[in-house]
């Protein structure tokens, strides 16, 4: 069967998303994202929109990954959006302590 | 089958209380969280501790467990007897599994599937509603994120059939891979996902990017990394020698009195994008075996002559 090779649109650094995208992509409601962006846990990229219409808000693709992530901490773990924020918070600070230290043992050696 | 020992996977006495199931197994979902902990086996273990709870946590499950399990232990081949629940009754339903609840063959062999998977799916509302998004892996290899490619991504979904069961679906969908994806990033296919009710259009496939684990790079964001085994004069005079890259073998200049655990960087080489990664090299020593008379000769040579200690750092 010859199939039809599809084309995606990757979701990379230059991609924003709407409120509305992210809502769908991570089926979750339109409250639970906002939520999010109230606790810090997320940020439009476009900032000064944060107390305008939520229609114009635009994510970047990682807070999709970061969406989906704080999505599983609460369903598997119980946690409420406050502990969700700061999990996130320190999982990124984890991950660039790392590169910073992998950053050092280069410049060590 | 195997028979699994959940006392074991949560770490518990048999007898352990309630609580203490309670409390062992939240401290071990915590530290085995796939989105928290590095551990490569961390998904394996934390769905194996979930199920773990799942039966100890429900008084009715785990006395029926513990009947059944008394004479097994892990790893024993395992067959549950006919009718060897009668007179245990199970609520079922209140699974927290979420929308990718799988057990285990032998956690289905005792309490039966369809638990839990029921809930969530279809909350569709009105008559128009856009048709739900769905996610998965799709597991591409290193090379694949250098050069692109084309992969056959077999999804399955579940949909009711004529007579009303809910059955599997295969579909195979052929995807282009972009040259320069990330580990986590999404591709997103529109109009892949599940159909819409009346005219509303259909859902998005959101395809996650995993590379399978390579046998000589790993992999760092764009960054990758190679041990590269070094002869002990390569190390010592310095030498050009050849290092495989997914592109292809380049030519690296070795520094004479390189040591091992050194990192040398090969600029630009990492996964291409608009500011493409690097490749690492971490230079490790290897040294020949002294198999032969001749080999021995040598290394006694070298002791006799290089007079070398190289514990002298440590004072001995």
């Amino acid at each position: 069967m010859n199939q039809k090779i599809l084309n995606g649109i990757l979701l990379d650094e230059q991609t924003e998303l709407s409120l509305i995208d992210l809502c769908c992509a991570c089926s979750s409601s339109e409250e639970w994202i906002i939520e999010l962006v109230e606790e810090g846990a997320l940020e439009p990229v476009n900032l000064q929109s944060i107390g305008k219409q939520h229609e114009q808000w635009l994510f970047t693709a990682d807070s999709l990954q970061k969406a989906r992530t704080a999505k599983r901490l609460q369903r598997d773990l119980n946690i409420n959006l406050a502990g969700i924020a700061l999990a996130l918070n320190l999982l990124e600070q984890i991950e660039s302590l790392e590169a910073r230290l992998r950053c050092l043992e280069i410049s060590t050696q | 089958m195997d028979f699994k020992d959940y006392y074991e996977i949560l770490g518990v006495k048999k007898d352990a209380s309630q609580d203490e199931i309670k409390r062992t197994y939240k401290k071990l979902a915590r530290k085995y969280h796939p989105d928290v902990s590095k551990e490569a086996d961390a998904e394996t273990r934390f769905k194996a501790l979930g199920e773990a709870y799942q039966v100890l946590k429900d008084p009715e499950k785990r006395a029926a467990y513990d009947q059944l399990g008394s004479n097994y232990q892990a790893g024993q081949d395992f067959n549950p007897p006919p009718n060897w629940d009668a007179g245990f009754e199970f609520n079922g339903g209140d699974f927290a599994g979420g929308d990718n609840a799988d057990y285990s063959e032998f956690f289905e062999s005792i309490f039966g599937h369809g638990f839990g998977s029921t809930q969530g799916r279809h909350q569709r509302r009105g008559h128009n509603a856009r048709g739900e998004d769905h996610h998965a892996k799709v597991l591409i290899d290193l090379e694949d994120a250098y050069l692109g490619a084309t992969r056959s991504v077999t999804l399955q979904s579940p949909e009711i059939d004529s007579s009303g069961h809910v059955v599997n679906k295969q579909r195979t969908l052929k995807v282009k891979i972009p040259k320069g994806v990330k580990q986590g990033q999404h591709i997103r296919l529109s109009g892949q996902g599940s159909p819409g009710m009346g005219s509303a259009p259909a859902g998005d496939l959101y395809l996650i990017i995993e590379f399978k684990p390579h046998s000589i790079y790993r992999v760092d964001g764009n960054d990758i990394y190679l041990d590269l085994p070094l002869a002990p004069w390569e190390a010592a005079l310095g030498a050009s020698v050849k290092v495989p890259t997914p592109l292809g073998p380049v030519d690296l200049k070795i520094a004479a009195g390189t040591p091992g655990g050194r990192k040398l960087r090969l600029k630009g080489r990492g996964i291409p994008s608009k500011a493409p990664g690097d490749l690492y090299v971490i230079t490790q020593l290897s040294i020949p075996p002294a198999n032969s008379d001749a080999a021995k000769a040598l290394y006694q040579k070298m002791q006799e002559e290089l007079a070398y200690n190289p514990r002298s750092k440590l004072g001995v």
